[in-house]
Parts: structure tokens; C-alpha cells; sequence
């Protein structure tokens, strides 16, 4: 476990600390995946980056008390994105890395799609469409509130298509809603395989509804940092970071697997997968 | 042009003709509410001129949010309101609600158990737009989803009543809404809502009536008139039909096995459904005549066509009670 989990961001990014962060998320992933024989591991390693430049960098958030009402909220969008989150919730000390293996078991609170009753989550995810709406909404009572806290939004490209996506985007520009940043996980597949319905240009529609909108490629940690505290810019406007990412970044089997939305990955050789991985030292 | 606070909508006085009546009991109620706890916000998808909510919005606008035609997004912000400690009263149309937003009820507020209230007008046959507007199968699809409770006022009396009732309960409720100028059907002084109770209205040996919603007005009346012919006849009335007065139903049809039900929805998967099934579990025989909506969208019309078109006016009722009086009587269920 990495040892610095700050109640506040980091005023200057330690740009190799971070990589290294990431690769730590990768590797409890693998863990994950491997005892489960399956699971959403692609999309999980392509969002690996962002998530460790949020958790180890960008968001105040206290892992002793995870309830912190003055924390930033994470809510991810794609429930099936679990396996990334756990790993961050593990590394921050949320969780117990004992718990990596029951990844999916029966019973596990480790499920393969987010649920709010498990620390550290502040959706239930699962169902596409939900997490920019809630999000809107947490971002609207914390400023009734009177706090400061942000709310980051990860949402998914297959998750543009579903049309409650631009309601929210629509509400949260209408009011305002300097505090919300949507993280939009561009990895260019979805259930049935490769984009199946055409989304481009993403950067220019959320441009288009009021959002303060930059692109990069997600799974460069500069390009992140950079995003990241180019949208701590007070505007009144809602911010959109478009992430260009790969599905199973980091761990080059994957990655040239076949681009699939669900991984049934017995194929894969997870002594090899975890040994590429960590080959990649800088 | 609305002024603030003011109400456009029409309301159900033609239905309702020589009672007393209140003018947005459900408006009235929230600005109580709301004075008593700062948390509660007031939020609708563009109809809040429809909705009775305009008074909340006059009184607290720095707390009531207009999200546009939107009622994916009206339920995903309440979830989110609701996640920081508020209490979101959120109105639309049952139709909207329910046909168009139900996955954001289930997975953010009934999975969730978040602090949502969904107020939701045009219940039934209160309007007479037809299948699109008219809210006919609303409580089946939400008494179907787990820890939501869901009610069916009857007048303005249980509308203001029940506004302060589930803002002070912790969960998701899903609330039809009476509008505009509400008939006063219960007294106010001695009625007192609770959620999950139901109430016995009057007393009766001959038959039972089982009735939500504004559908008790017409129960009520059908029992004075029968009286007048020497019929006795109790009133229960059910107007939270999740979690559902089990208890309450049962001890009455074991008194009285002739039951006619009375429900401003399809008699599937509503009240009808819900006696008949308590009844069943309990092993109860009964002689159960159904009063609502039958399979079908219904009509455009004016809301007396239309109730005396699905039969469910005070006639329809009476003429109900007289068909399960002549049945057979009931006869113990048979020992094995």
C-alpha cells in the first residue's frame, strides 16, 4: 500500500509516484480476475490511470472515514467498472486486500457491479445512464450545503448513447454546476463489441451543452494531471474530461486480446499477464 | 399567467360535487413542511404549474429546481439530493413516472433506499386525455418493486396529512397526487394517516367494501345509500398499498366474506390483486367482486363519462354490492 492518503490534493503531482499507483491498481485487478477466471479486466486496466490520478492525487477524501461528509464523491457510472474501483478502494485502505479474491464469489461484497452498501461506493451502478444524473444531483446538494467538496462522474463512450447521459448533462450546465467534473472513459467498445452506434465527436457535444471541455489520452499520467488541474479553474460552467483510453492497458496479453466488453479470460496465462505487467517498471 | 404560489391545474370537483373542498392541499402541505425542515427541496419536470407545487416554489425558491421535461434526470437528481442529506419531493405525472422513469426508481431510490418522494399526479381516471396521461396501471408496476412504499390518497384531508407523514420516514415513497381543487371527504379532525395503516371508515355485517384512493368517496356513498335499503355495509380504506395492512383486511373479511374492491387503476396487480392474494395465503374464502379499470387503455372523455363508462361511479359500486349479495354464501373451506 502506498503510504500518503491526503484529506486534500496534492498542490504539485509526482507525475512517477502516480505510474506507480496505477501499476498497483493493475496488479490487484489481475488478482481479481484471476481467481475469478473472468470479468470486466479490459476496461478496468484501460482506467487505471485516471483513477489512481484521482484517488492518489486529485480528490480530498479521508480512507479512515470513508463517510467524510466533506469529501470529493467518486460515483462510478459503469457498476461493471467494479474491479478498478476495488482495487483503488484497497489501496487506499477502504478495503482489505484479503478481500481481492472473493472478487465476484458468492457473497462477496467485492460483486462484479457496484453496490452502495459496500464503503467506499457512492452508487449502485450497473444500469448505464444513472451516474451523471446522481451526480448532478450530489453536486446541487453540496452546494445547498454550503461545501466546497467536487463531484467526479466517470462515465463510460457506450454509456453516451443512453439519452438520460444528456438530460444531466443539459441540468448540470442550466445550473451551473462548477463542482462536477464527468470523466468520460472513451475506450471505444461496448457490449456488442467496437462503437456500435457512432459518437463522435464526443469533446464538441459536450462543448455543444456548456461543459468547459478538454480531451486527452487517459492512459497518459501527464495528460491527466494536466486535465485534471485544468479543471480546478473556477468557471461557472460543468467540466468534461474526454479519455481517450485502451482496454487492458498495462498488460500487453490483454491488450491484444480480442476487444471485448466481457473478458472470459481462461485463456489467459495469469502468472504471464502479472509478469508483463511487471516487466513495465520505468 | 400563474402567479406565484397559484395553481392552474384543474382539479376533480366534478367528481365530487357537494363536498367541501381545499385548493392544492399537497402545495399548502409541502410549504409546512419545508418551513419545519430545511433539507426538504422542491423539484418537478416542467410541471410544476400542474403538480400543485408552485406555492413551495414561491415560498423557497432558492430550494425548488425545475429540471425541464426530463424524468429520468428529475429521478437521478432527487437520488443524488438525496445522497447529501436532503429530502427531495420530486412531482411529475404517474405516467411519466412510472413508464418513463422506472429503472431510475428502482436501482436510485428503491435499491438504494434513498430519501426520495415521488409525487405523482393524474391517477386513473382524474383526467380526461386518455392512455397517454391517465395513470391506470401506476401501482401495480411500483407495489411490484421491493422497500418502496407506495400510497393512494383519498382526498385533500389524507394529501396534507401524508406530505408531513413521509417527509419525516427515512425511504422512498411513491405518492399519488389529487390537484388543484381536492374535495375534504375525511374529516380532518379525526382522521389521522399513517403509513401502512389502513382504516376502517365504517362499520358493516352485510358487505365489505375494500377501497384506495379517491375510490373511497364513492365507497362511502355507496354504503349510505345502501343503508337507506337496510344493507350494512363496512368501509375499509386502504390508502398505502405497500407496505400493505394485512392484518387489518383480513380481520374484516373474516367478518365479511362478500368484498367488492374499488380502485382507481386496472384491477390487476393493485388493491384487487393484493386482498385477493392476503385472502389466499391466509386460506380465506371470499366472494370478491372488482372495482376499476378493466384491461384496457381507456377513452378520452369527461371524468363522469368515464367513470360511469368503466363503472366505477357510486351506481357502478352499488350495483357491485348488490350482484355479490345474491351470490351463494361463502361456505367453509372443506376439511381434508
Amino acid at each position: 500500500m502506498l503510504p500518503t492518503h491526503s484529506l486534500q490534493p496534492h498542490p504539485i503531482a509526482d507525475i512517477p509516484r502516480l505510474q506507480r499507483a496505477a501499476r498497483k491498481l493493475r496488479r490487484h485487478m489481475l488478482t481479481m480476475a484471476a481467481g475469478k477466471g473472468q470479468g470486466y479486466i479490459g476496461q478496468g486496466l484501460g482506467f487505471a490511470d485516471i483513477l489512481a490520478a484521482l484517488y492518489f492525487h486529485e480528490m480530498k477524501h479521508d480512507p479512515q472515514n470513508p463517510g467524510w461528509e466533506d469529501r470529493d464523491r467518486f460515483i462510478l457510472s459503469t457498476g461493471h467498472y467494479s474491479i478498478a474501483l476495488w482495487a483503488a478502494l484497497v489501496e487506499i485502505g477502504v478495503l482489505s486486500a484479503d478481500e481481492l479474491a472473493q472478487y465476484g464469489a458468492d457473497g462477496s461484497r467485492l460483486e462484479m457491479s457496484t453496490l452502495d452498501s459496500t464503503p467506499g461506493v457512492e452508487m449502485t451502478g450497473g444500469s448505464l445512464g444513472h451516474g451523471l444524473g446522481q451526480g448532478v444531483g450530489m453536486a446541487l446538494g453540496l452546494r445547498l450545503a454550503g461545501k466546497s467538496s467536487r463531484v467526479f462522474v466517470e462515465l463510460s463512450d457506450g454509456e453516451l448513447q443512453e439519452g438520460s447521459t444528456w438530460e444531466a448533462a443539459m441540468a448540470a450546465a442550466h445550473f451551473k454546476l462548477d463542482g462536477l467534473v464527468a470523466v468520460i472513459d472513451c475506450n471505444s467498445i461496448q457490449a456488442d463489441g467496437p462503437i456500435v452506434l457512432n459518437i463522435e465527436p464526443v469533446a464538441e457535444k459536450w462543448r455543444a451543452f456548456g461543459w468547459l471541455t478538454t480531451e486527452i489520452d487517459g492512459n497518459n499520467m501527464q495528460q491527466i494531471i494536466a486535465a485534471l488541474h485544468a479543471v480546478r479553474r473556477e468557471t461557472d460552467q460543468p467540466k468534461a474530461i474526454v479519455a481517450r483510453t485502451v482496454p487492458g492497458k498495462g498488460v500487453p496479453c490483454i491488450e491484444r486480446c480480442e476487444k471485448a466488453h466481457f473478458l472470459n479470460v481462461t485463456h489467459i496465462d495469469w502468472e504471464d499477464a502479472i509478469r508483463e505487467l511487471e516487466a513495465q517498471h520505468d | 399567467m400563474t402567479k406565484p404560489g397559484q395553481t392552474t391545474a384543474m382539479g376533480v370537483p366534478e367528481l365530487a360535487e357537494g363536498y367541501p373542498e381545499v385548493s392544492a392541499p399537497f402545495g399548502e402541505a409541502l410549504v409546512n413542511v419545508g418551513r419545519q425542515n430545511p433539507k426538504v427541496i422542491g423539484l418537478t419536470a416542467d410541471l410544476g404549474k400542474y403538480t400543485d407545487i408552485l406555492s413551495f416554489a414561491a415560498a423557497f425558491p432558492e430550494r425548488y429546481f425545475n429540471v425541464g421535461m426530463a424524468e429520468q434526470n428529475l429521478i437521478g437528481i432527487a437520488a443524488g439530493l438525496a445522497r447529501t442529506g436532503f429530502v427531495p419531493f420530486c412531482t411529475t405525472y404517474c405516467v411519466f413516472a412510472t413508464r418513463r422513469a422506472y429503472d431510475f426508481i428502482a436501482i436510485g431510490c428503491a435499491l438504494s433506499r434513498t430519501n426520495v418522494k415521488i409525487i405523482a399526479g393524474l391517477p386513473g381516471l382524474t383526467t380526461g386525455y386518455g392512455g397517454t396521461h391517465q395513470g391506470i396501471e401506476d401501482l401495480a408496476l411500483m407495489r411490484a418493486m421491493p422497500n418502496l412504499t407506495v400510497i393512494d390518497p383519498c382526498d385533500a384531508t389524507e394529501i396534507a396529512q401524508a406530505t408531513a407523514v413521509i417527509a419525516d420516514y427515512d425511504g422512498p415513497v411513491y405518492m399519488r397526487l389529487l390537484r388543484g381543487r381536492v374535495p375534504v371527504v375525511l374529516d380532518p379532525v379525526t382522521y389521522r394517516f399513517e403509513i401502512g395503516k389502513a382504516r376502517l371508515l365504517r362499520k358493516g355485517t352485510d358487505v365489505a367494501f375494500i377501497s384506495t384512493g379517491l375510490m373511497t368517496q364513492r365507497t362511502l356513498e355507496a354504503a349510505a345509500q345502501l343503508a337507506n335499503d337496510g344493507v350494512s355495509a363496512a368501509v375499509l380504506h386502504v390508502s398505502t398499498l405497500k407496505p400493505f395492512d394485512r392484518e387489518a383486511v383480513l380481520s374484516l373479511i373474516e367478518r365479511v366474506p362478500r368484498v367488492i374492491t374499488a380502485e382507481n387503476h386496472v384491477t390487476t396487480g393493485g388493491l384487487a390483486s393484493a386482498v385477493a392474494d392476503a385472502a389466499t395465503d391466509a386460506g380465506l374464502r371470499l366472494r370478491l367482486k372488482r372495482v376499476g379499470i378493466p384491461d384496457c387503455f381507456c377513452e378520452c372523455g369527461s371524468l363522469p363519462y368515464l367513470a360511469k363508462r368503466y363503472q366505477m361511479d357510486t351506481a357502478s359500486i352499488v350495483a357491485a354490492a348488490r350482484t355479490v349479495l345474491e351470490e351463494e354464501p361463502v361456505l367453509p373451506a372443506a376439511v381434508a
